[in-house]
């Protein structure tokens, strides 16, 4: 499996999404695996937060991460980016593999694994800058260096969040000025800008309205088939609306500890999850008789 | 935990785990080295500076023995060095400044948070920086060219005012100066008042707002509320404030230098009389100085050295031990 | 007939304020807060009004000459000419500047962005405040003992006394601006895939920068006004000397401790014409930066 398609130095223009649609590479497939966990689980300092999550993520689909919570559904997800490094007390147990590579590995830089794993956060968190300097900022860490070729991918990827029309008289402006919804997919441009491979979603619609809400969820529609989306939501009807399959997290009360640890309860099809589910716990969170 | 088997397990792809070892990170790394660096500039500095004026100060120390710290007498043609009327001097001038300073910064710090109207507040905020920014020689000009010759006058009806009272009447002594320790507690104190304000400020701020509305639920007027809930709880950090100010007046060198009188051997509770302190006699007496009289001068600057980090040691602890407690607890 | 139960209160309820001894202490305690600020408004008023009049007279008169005369030689002369202190003043405060604001802003990046709690972390904090106490007098003492001795007096020396001195003020004053960045931008920067450097100078700093800036400036302006480490350092001349790193220099913080301890009215005059400039370069830099620091609450709100 050849990704030469995810080069380190450069950001080249050429539109990634229609070279893979006009070829049949191999793991073009929507069943090919991105992600593998295994066995896995997260510590927070001596608190086990997230055990035993054991989960197979698939190219150009949208999953979506329920439950109460603390459940431990952001927890799995920060894994997927390496974004718990940035808590000290964290530790990371099992495997998490991204195409067959241990992101958790010993040589594995943090950096790079980021760069093609993108995240979008639960409050809108531009940069105080410019529109334009907040979509530039990935790709000018990754080195690209010329204006012309930075204002194409501000258009590229401001279109692509379908805020471009909306913003493009305005590209100086600062970033901060914006309504939340509006700042939320400028956060999802960003991300955008620098081509990943996948982008995680950390109720990113938590903060906004619903009609900010509603256009999100569209553009998650119009950009699932050229990106790796999971996203974590506490809004049921959100996830069914949305997500192509479905991983349930609930909370087990330690015995000894009393503390309670996030486990996974089942994962399957978005429309089995909700409608004829496997486990009498999700059943019973589905339908709303807790949680 | 129902997984779909529909996929095999993939195989680790040796081109992408070669892309994510990334490079790179030696300017990641040096930044880091760096900014550690200057951070331990101040360990560094502080280090040395406790060396080098401690092995200056051996010579005078040796020569003079413990008669360096006990002895009023400061002779340089013989060579006898000692410093007592010089600590005097700096204590007793900074304790004038407290007893002068400290009701009326406290008093503008609680006016500021307590009563003040948010305009009325800004602009005393805004006066009491100005007076934190004049430089501490200008405070000096002004009272050796204005304030002493001015004062002396109030000096004389204090004096014979007092004549013959118990304590005020030791303080208020015969032979009253313009340039006194009296007049150099007055400008140190002046110079504290910012100092102590803003620190009280931060720390009478930090009571809670349910302990205030509690006691004014009670029927408590004003001030008692004050005194019943803000004064109990910032207790500790107010004397913090106060230990900075201490600190403070007892380094201030050029403002005392001037208008302290500049005498040598002074131990007395005369307020009025001319004196020196641990600063302004080194500045004095710095000027054609031989080796063993700059090492006494340096062993007098490290006495203050030590006395002054000891109090300001202190007064942080014990500013930091009551805001961590405050902030516990909102 | 049924009986209606009326309920008359049999007297109004008193809600006036009383005039208690209680009441009366309040306004009074108030009003002595109060007098305190009235008392703290008569030196700082004083001070100011006479270095105003007894100053202004000597700097404008002749107008340029004040900055670009030398000081009389023959020091009982009067007339103005303070241009070598102006000078000494300015290259001294800015060679102490360039030394103490990229260390304390690097130190503080230390503190709160790596460091954080750590044991180091916590030692230098503690430390740097210490050292916001050492007195200036001792600081000119050390400079004295591991420079002067060596290299001679000149304005570098004056200039290593002071960056001492304003070192700790910025590293806490830095410290406290990086700490108001949310931590929120930094993980948005990670999650882009920017290390943890870049994301300090390129999303920390800037967002931190006007306060950053506005706490500097006012390190700037205390170093202005320093007299007492530049004793034993600098020298003294009447000629403007422009280099920092060689020959004695004067600041007008030390002509205003000569001219101050000068009995005759030509220099005296000149001490308060040196008063009045040295109030006006820290007040314009304290007022520029009170300028910045609202910028900056303005922005991030």
């Amino acid at each position: 499996m050849s990704l030469s398609r995810f080069p380190i130095q450069e950001v080249t223009m050429a539109s990634d999404a229609d070279t893979l649609k006009a070829t049949e590479l191999p793991d073009a497939s929507p069943q090919a695996a991105v992600f593998e966990l295994r066995d896995l689980e997260v510590h927070y300092g001596a608190f086990r937060a997230v055990r035993e999550v054991n989960l197979t993520l698939r190219k150009r689909e949208i999953t979506a991460f329920i439950g109460p919570s603390g459940c431990g559904k952001t927890t799995v997800l920060r894994c997927l980016n390496r974004m718990n490094d940035v808590i000290p007390s964290a530790r990371v147990g099992g495997k998490v593999l991204y195409h067959g590579v241990d992101l958790y590995g010993p040589n594995v830089s943090a950096t790079e694994v980021r760069r093609r794993i993108g995240m979008v956060f639960q409050r809108p968190n531009p940069f105080p800058k410019s529109i334009y300097d907040n979509v530039a900022f990935g790709p000018k860490v990754n080195g690209v260096r010329s204006k012309s070729e930075l204002d194409g991918i501000v258009e590229e990827s401001l279109k692509g969040a379908a805020l471009w029309d909306e913003v493009k008289s305005r590209l100086n402006s600062s970033a901060l000025g914006m309504s939340g919804g509006q700042q939320q997919r400028l956060c999802i441009a960003r991300a955008i800008a620098v081509q990943p491979e996948v982008i995680l979603m950390d109720e990113p619609c938590s903060a906004l309205d619903p009609i900010a809400t509603a256009r999100i969820e569209d553009l998650m529609q119009e950009i699932k088939d050229r990106y790796t989306i999971v996203i974590v939501t506490h809004n049921m009807q959100q996830a069914a609306r949305v997500s192509d399959r479905t991983a349930f997290f609930t909370t087990e009360v330690n015995p000894d500890s009393d503390r309670r640890t996030g486990v996974l309860v089942e994962f399957d099809q978005t429309p089995t999850i909700f409608s004829t589910p496997s486990d009498e716990r999700t059943e019973a969170y589905v339908t709303g008789r807790f949680g | 935990m129902t997984l779909e088997m529909t996929t095999p397990p993939t195989e680790p792809d040796t081109d992408l785990s070669h892309a994510l070892e990334g490079s790179g990170g030696a300017a990641d790394r040096s930044f880091k080295g760096l900014a550690y660096a200057a951070a331990t500039m101040v360990l560094v500095v502080l280090g040395l500076i406790t060396y080098t004026m401690a092995s200056r100060s051996t010579e005078a120390l040796r020569h003079m023995g413990l008669d360096f710290f006990t002895s009023r007498r400061w002779n340089p043609p013989e060579q006898f060095y000692g410093i007592l009327s010089f600590i005097w001097g700096t204590v007793y001038t900074s304790v004038i400044a407290l007893l002068l300073a400290v009701p009326v910064s406290l008093g503008i710090a609680l006016y500021i948070t307590e009563v003040a109207p948010r305009w009325l507040k800004r602009a005393m905020i805004y006066v009491i920086d100005l007076l934190a920014v004049v430089p501490s020689v200008v405070f000096g000009l002004w009272g050796i060219l204005v304030l002493a010759p001015n004062i002396v006058g109030l000096y004389g009806w204090l004096s014979r005012r007092f004549d013959g009272w118990p304590i005020l009447g030791t303080i208020f002594g015969p032979n009253p100066q313009g340039r006194s320790f009296f007049t150099a507690g007055i400008i140190l104190a002046v110079m504290i008042t910012p100092i102590i304000v803003s620190l009280a400020r931060e720390v009478v701020e930090t009571t809670p707002q349910f302990e205030k509305e509690a006691a004014l639920a009670l029927g408590a007027t004003r001030w008692e509320m004050i005194s019943g809930a803000v004064l109990p709880h910032s207790k500790g950090g107010l004397v913090g404030a106060v230990m900075l100010g201490l600190g403070r007046a007892m380094g201030e060198t050029i403002a005392v230098a001037l208008v302290i009188g500049s005498a040598t051997g002074q131990i007395t509770l005369n307020a009025l009389t001319s004196g020196n302190s641990m600063p302004a006699a080194i500045t004095a007496e710095w000027g054609e100085a031989d080796a063993l009289k700059k090492s006494a001068l340096i062993a007098m600057a490290m006495t203050l050295f030590v006395m002054t980090i000891v109090v300001n040691m202190v007064a942080t602890s014990v500013v930091n031990r009551s805001m961590k407690k405050t902030r516990g607890t909102l | 007939m049924s009986a209606t139960i009326v309920d008359t209160p049999t007297e109004r309820p008193q809600l006036e304020t009383k005039r208690t001894w209680r009441s009366t202490k309040s306004l009074i305690m108030v009003a002595l807060m109060f007098l305190s600020f009235l008392i703290i408004l008569v030196p700082l008023v004083l001070v100011i009004g006479t270095v105003l009049a007894k100053g202004a007279g000597v700097v404008f008169r002749d107008f340029p000459k004040w900055f670009t005369e030398d000081i009389p030689i023959r020091t009982r002369q009067k007339g103005p000419g303070m241009a070598p202190a102006v000078v000494g003043t300015v290259v001294i405060t800015a060679a102490a500047s360039a030394l103490a604001i990229p260390l304390g802003i690097l130190g503080a990046i230390y503190l709160n962005e790596y460091g954080k709690q750590s044991r180091t972390a916590r030692v230098v904090r503690f430390l740097a405040i210490v050292m916001t106490g050492v007195p200036s007098i001792v600081m000119g003492l050390f400079v004295y003992v591991i420079f002067t001795l060596r290299f001679g007096l000149s304005g570098l020396g004056g200039a290593l006394a002071l960056a001492c001195l304003m070192l700790p003020v910025v590293i806490r004053s830095t410290e406290e601006m990086l700490r108001l960045v949310p931590d929120h931008l930094r993980e948005a920067s990670y999650a882009l895939g920017t290390r943890k450097g870049r994301t300090i100078a390129t999303v920390v700093l800037p967002t931190a920068l006007p306060g950053v800036v506005s706490g500097s400036l006012l390190a700037v302006a205390r170093a202005a006004g320093e007299t007492a480490p530049l004793l034993f350092t600098i020298g003294i001349v009447s000629k403007s000397n422009w280099n920092v790193l060689s020959g004695p220099n004067t600041t007008l913080s030390y002509q205003i401790f000569r001219n101050a301890t000068q009995v005759l009215p030509g220099p005296q005059e000149r001490g308060w014409g040196a008063a009045l400039t040295l109030v006006a370069i820290t007040f314009i830099f304290t007022v520029v930066a009170r300028m910045v620091a609202n910028r900056f609450q303005r922005r991030r709100g």
